[in-house]
């Protein structure tokens, strides 16, 4: 996993391995630095001004080349952390962009945004983290132990004894903390999640009249949220008062001991500054392990995000393009062999079974039939949004699976039922249909789809710009919108799912007249729930538990008195008394 | 409908007073801990204090005359030192540690006193904020910017307030040893303070620029990961690549000049600091050449040795304290417009509610009399008091409602209702006919008061619902909208948010009403499937038939529906539409429908046209009329 992620330094390798070279530089000079101060200190007693100013001069020349390896480490950080922080969103992305539909259903949209902004801004700081603090403390650990000991073997063992000490207390300690930490997330994420459904469902929420019922069960999440997050801390804060007792004691000690040994030998073995660098680097020992048990639990609470996103880079998208795949759909006709389908290896009933159909090119299929009878599931398969989980799907008599993704998707246009705009003019939506459309091939998909008509009443006209979300446009409009655009790419095959509802039957039908007048050739499959947007359709199919129950042409389905049969009379009773 | 959504903006600075009214919310539950902690960092303070000066006194006062005297004579100085040293460094443990549980309890006790606070007033907040406001940036000022409020309580302020204590401290002690080099420091101190100034403040600007472009690219994210099956529908994906990048870039671009800005901080800091090291060592002893008389607190006489090492340990101090508080300062100009945003949620004006008629349970006897009752009766009465004459009357909850020259705008240049009157008699269902945008779902935002009309009157049972307690207004009206939301936990848990106090058997029942009975014992756990993300794996129609289960249930004396069973399919429409039908028998029914095969049977049917009542009759009139409704029904015409 780690080296997963580590693949998206790249170009910011020489950042990368720069900080923690400087940051190395600057723990050396900043362990030197109480050596010579020491020296200079102890030239102040002996009040001579020259070894005072030869020291002096050592220890400006030693700050000027501390600031330079601090300022270059410091800025290398930045970069690398930035740009490998940017680097993931990037990977994370594009990756994103690779995976099928199922795949998209795998993650959730919704764990996806996740992933790609909590969880990175999680990884990058731990990133930063580690090329700095992760170097930088345990270097600083090594030289003031050996530093110490070149000013005093036995004097160092006493910082050498309570290192092991600090290590275990702080290794439990986090060991504890981390996994409460763990669950206290779950928590917290669920009362955001909570607060979202709120904002969400805010008419829901008025119109029962259940804000004191919010209220109080918000007021009970945060509670816990309060609680666990309280009690976490408490153990943490645990953790300065164990260290600082480990460093006092040392420091007691090394004074005590120190001051001994400088009388008894008459400042020799020890002198008075020596002994003031000894506890300045006692100091720099402990906060380093400090320091170091702050950055293993970072560490492993970034561990979490860390997993996530590996998840999604590691993913292997099995709707892949075909390598040399056919690039030219030969015409609009689809065939389906005994096609069986399920979305999820696990589920027990396929969402299709043995579906055999051939529909010839240029004719109109319009598919009806009840909630959750797989019509969306039918012509997913057709522009390989899914892969069937037996038999082929066939377009212009080559299985979708031969050709190249993008060609066949270019020939197969498909208005999906949870259709989205996207922010930007209504221009720029068309041009998802055809980057290089032109104005006028756009006023002519608009004028097919009956939507050139509500677009030039808008003040900007084309250049509208559609809010996110399309908020700022009815439903009707946002679905004859998405029809032009789909249009735009004169598709050989053209599917419509329940692209319609929210417009009405009049405008449904004149969009059908100028499908049947300007493209002929094209073929079109409509889902609807209207029996009247089907009903003039060459072929009909009423689907029903994830099978083809009838097929046939309005009237013959009509002497079937069948399903089709029931629906058409209960939309059209009452019609006969006008 | 009109939206005019505002983004908030991220990057703006905090507004004035707003670290005061922060540190009130602290202070008010707090205060007695708050001032414990002061006590505390106060100790810990001067543990430290004294420990940096510490050995300076072993070896003045031990060892200098332990060296002539021999080890023998200060002994037990050292060791009466020692000890007196260890418990004072108890104190400052003990005092640590207090510190550190107390500052759990109070950032996290705040952290919950703010949520709340924000969770409330939001619960009461008007429709128009919602409408008005993105949902993202209402969720960021929970997230992101509480977050940043627990770092300011939880590690700034503490750290902020012992760095100052320990600079005030540190800075006395350089005055009572030396005048002239304190001064000395004060030259530095202004040069320090101007570095923070500059690279503090960029770094605090990058670091709101990072947020802001944080927000961009986090948000495009969020749009492109909701169409992405248009995107893959489309062959988009490289166009996306391309925009993605642009704004990936400018957030790469952003973070770096933030961290750069702080990270160079700490280390130009601490090497001024060490200059100033080198320089004071200098000075000092050239002020002993000199000769110099000494001015400070201990008083005047010479400078020696040992108050220039003393100096030099107070000025390395110094400029550690110095070099952690200046990393603090982009933390808290962030913060504090984190804080900020949370304040503005928490000022927001709530809905006002100054009805005072109350919908009670009543008791009716033989004579029609209405009497007020504590038991449930199935009967409703509106309590009205009349403040004039000091009298109670009680009028029995029917339905009946009235729409009086009804004006209303959203937003005040575009007119959405003119002149709007109507009329629904108890057990009439009313439908709504026009095109989005005509102003249907905007009638019935209107009835249950989420906009207040601007002209007009709405009588309810022959009261203005103005007077009516707007809680029991609503209590009186059940509303299915086209777009569901359904809230984590089971499906038995969101059929039961109608009516709370709903038996298993009363929820099953109205789901087998709505029709929806069937799929949910299909689904794998039944009624206690968990439901989450507002319904992922259900689909649309199959929410909306839990939605109108969860109205059912409520049953209200007044429906509106509101394109409830658009997404359902017409024969299980049908199927709904009986059963629904049942249930409001002798009740008031709203309909809002595209299909006019559901509104057929409809007392009253509205054509509604930019605002105004074009056509209204039954199905039959309005047929027979061959205006608008019958062109609509036979699909001649098209409102627009």
């Amino acid at each position: 996993m780690i080296k997963r992620l580590l693949g998206c330094v790249r170009e910011y390798k020489k950042a990368t391995i720069l900080t923690p070279s400087y940051v190395a530089m600057e723990v050396v000079l900043e362990c030197i630095l109480p050596f010579v101060m020491a020296k200079l200190i102890n030239s102040i007693g002996t009040t001579k001004m020259e070894p005072i100013l030869y020291y002096g001069g050592i220890l400006v020349v030693l700050a000027f080349a501390s600031l330079f390896c601090g300022v270059m480490s410091a800025i290398n950080a930045a970069i690398a952390s930035a740009g490998f922080a940017k680097n993931l969103r990037h990977d994370l992305f594009y990756k994103v962009q690779s995976f099928g539909f199922s795949d998209i259903d795998a993650f959730s949209v919704s764990s996806l945004v996740t992933r790609m902004t909590t969880d990175v801004t999680n990884v990058q700081n731990a990133f930063q983290m580690v090329i700095r603090i992760a170097v930088r403390t345990p270097l600083m650990l090594i030289f003031s132990v050996v530093m110490s000991m070149l000013i005093n073997v036995k004097m160092s063992l006493i910082f050498i004894g309570i290192i092991p000490v600090l290590g275990i207390v702080a290794f439990f300690l986090i060991r504890k903390v981390i996994g409460i930490f763990k669950r206290i997330f779950k928590k917290y994420d669920a009362m955001n999640n909570s607060v979202q459904e709120n904002v969400a469902g805010i008419r829901v929420v008025k119109s029962f009249v259940r804000e004191d019922y919010e209220k109080k069960k918000f007021g009970a999440t945060a509670e816990e949220v309060r609680f666990d997050f309280t009690y976490a801390e408490k153990i943490i804060a645990l953790n300065q008062p164990i260290m600082m007792f480990c460093i006092y004691t040392a420091m007691l000690l090394v004074s005590f001991l120190g001051a001994k040994l400088i009388i008894a030998s008459g400042g020799t073995v020890l002198s008075t500054g020596e002994l003031s660098s000894l506890i300045t680097y006692g100091i720099q020992i402990l906060s380093s392990m400090m320091m170091l048990s702050m950055v293993f639990v970072m560490m492993s609470m970034a561990e979490e995000s860390a997993n996530r996103i590996s998840e999604v880079l590691d993913h292997e998208s099995h709707l892949i393009s075909p390598e040399n795949g056919k690039t030219e759909v030969a015409n609009g006709s689809i065939e389906f062999e005994n096609v069986s389908f399920k979305y999820n290896e696990k589920s027990k009933k396929p969402a299709l079974s043995d579906i055999t159909l051939s529909i010839p090119s240029g004719t109109t299929v319009g598919i009806i039939g009840g909630t959750g009878s797989s019509k969306t599931s039918l012509i997913q398969l057709i522009n390989r949004l899914y892969d069937v989980t037996e038999g082929s799907v066939k377009v212009g008599g080559v299985d979708v699976r031969d050709y190249d993704l993008e060609s066949l998707r270019d020939a197969v246009s498909v208005v999906l039922q949870k259709n989205v705009l996207f922010s930007g003019t209504i221009k720029d939506n068309l041009r998802w249909g055809n980057p290089g459309a032109s104005d006028e091939d756009m006023k002519r998909v608009c004028r097919l789809a009956q939507a050139e008509e509500f677009i030039e009443q808008f003040p900007d006209g084309y250049d509208t710009v559609i809010e996110r979300g399309g908020v700022n446009v009815s439903g009707g409009q946002k679905q004859r919108l998405c029809i032009a655009r789909a249009l735009l790419k004169k598709p050989k095959i053209l599917i419509l799912d329940d692209s319609t509802s929210a417009v009405d039957t009049k405008t449904d039908a004149l969009i059908r007249s100028a499908f049947k007048k300007e493209i002929p050739e094209t073929t079109k499959l409509i889902i609807a729930q209207r029996v009247a947007s089907v009903q003039d359709a060459d072929m009909i199919l009423v689907m029903e538990g994830g099978m083809i129950a009838e097929q046939g042409t309005h009237e013959e389905l009509l002497e079937k008195k069948g399903i089709y049969y029931e629906v058409f009379q209960s939309q059209t009773k009452g019609k006969e008394a006008v | 409908m009109a939206r005019d959504i505002r983004k908030q903006n991220f990057g703006q600075k905090a507004k004035k007073g707003t670290f005061k009214r922060l540190f009130r919310y602290v202070w008010e539950d707090y205060g007695f801990r708050l001032i414990v902690v002061l006590v505390c960092v106060l100790f810990s303070g001067v543990a430290n204090v004294i420990a940096s000066v510490f050995l300076q006194r072993i070896i003045d006062e031990c060892i200098t005359p332990g060296l002539e005297s021999g080890l023998d004579s200060v002994i037990g100085d050292l060791t009466r030192m020692i000890v007196t040293m260890a418990t004072i460094y108890v104190f400052g443990i003990l005092a640590a540690f207090i510190q550190a549980r107390l500052m759990a309890i109070i950032t996290q006790g705040t952290l919950k006193k703010l949520r709340v606070k924000m969770f409330e007033k939001m619960e009461t907040l008007p429709i128009r904020y919602f409408d008005t406001h993105a949902h993202g940036d209402i969720m960021s000022t929970y997230t992101n910017d509480t977050d940043t409020v627990r770092q300011l309580i939880g590690m700034s302020l503490p750290q902020v307030i012992t760095s100052s204590l320990s600079i005030v401290a540190t800075f006395s002690m350089m005055l009572y040893y030396s005048l002239w080099m304190t001064l000395a420091v004060i030259v530095f101190l202004i040069v320090m303070f101007l570095v923070t100034t500059k690279f503090g403040g960029a770094s605090a600007k990058y670091m709101m620029a990072q947020q802001k472009s944080l927000a961009k690219c986090e948000g495009y994210v969020e749009e492109m990961m909701n169409g992405l099956k248009v995107v893959k529908v489309f062959n988009h994906e490289e166009t996306c690549k391309e925009e993605f990048d642009v704004l990936n870039e400018q957030l790469c671009h952003d973070g770096t000049e933030a961290h750069r800005n702080g990270n160079v901080l700490m280390p130009i800091l601490a090497n001024i600091g060490n200059l100033m090291y080198v320089l004071l060592a200098v000075f000092g002893v050239s002020l002993i050449y000199a000769g110099v008389t000494n001015v400070g607190f201990s008083g005047m006489g010479a400078i020696t040795a040992g108050i220039i090492i003393t100096f030099l340990g107070c000025c390395r101090q110094l400029s550690q304290t110095i070099g952690q508080i200046s990393m603090q300062i982009p933390q808290i100009a962030m913060a504090l417009a984190g804080a900020s945003r949370v304040f503005d949620l928490i000022d927001e004006e709530p809905e006002v509610d100054e009805g005072y008629v109350t919908l009670v349970n009543a008791k009716e006897d033989e004579n029609g009399n209405i009497t007020e009752t504590e038991e449930v009766t199935g009967i409703w009465a509106w309590k009205h008091p009349h403040k004039a004459e000091g009298t109670l009357t009680y009028t029995k909850l029917t339905g009946d409602i009235v729409l009086d020259m009804v004006d209303f705008s959203y937003v005040p240049e575009k007119q959405v209702l003119t002149d709007v009157s109507l009329y629904a008699k108890p057990g009439q269902k009313i439908a709504f006919v026009g095109a989005t945008g005509a102003g249907k779902t905007t009638i019935t935002n209107l009835i249950n008061r989420f906009y207040d009309i601007e002209d007009g009157k709405i009588r309810y049972d022959g009261i203005n619902i103005n007077k009516i307690h707007k809680p029991d207004l609503r209590r009186s009206l059940g509303i299915v909208l086209q777009d569901v939301n359904l809230f984590t936990g089971t499906v038995m848990e969101n059929i039961r948010y109608g009516k709370l106090d709903a038996t298993d058997e009363e929820c099953i029942a109205a789901a087998k009403l709505a029709n929806a009975d069937d799929f949910i014992t299909r689904l794998p756990d039944g009624y206690d499937t968990m439901i989450t993300g507002n319904g992922a794996s259900l689909s649309q129609g199959q929410r909306q038939l839990i939605s109108i289960a969860r109205a059912a249930v409520a049953n209200p004396p007044v429906m509106i529906l509101d394109e409830a069973t658009s997404s359902i399919d017409t024969r299980t429409e049908a199927l709904v539409q009986r059963g629904m039908d049942n249930l409001m028998k002798g009740r008031t029914v709203f309909v809002i429908a595209h299909r006019l095969s559901t509104i057929r049977n409809a007392e009253a049917i509205m054509v509604l046209d930019h605002g105004r009542i074009i056509e209204r009759g039954t199905h039959n009139e309005l047929i027979d009329m061959k205006g608008t409704y019958y062109r609509l029904y036979t699909g001649a015409f098209e409102l627009e």
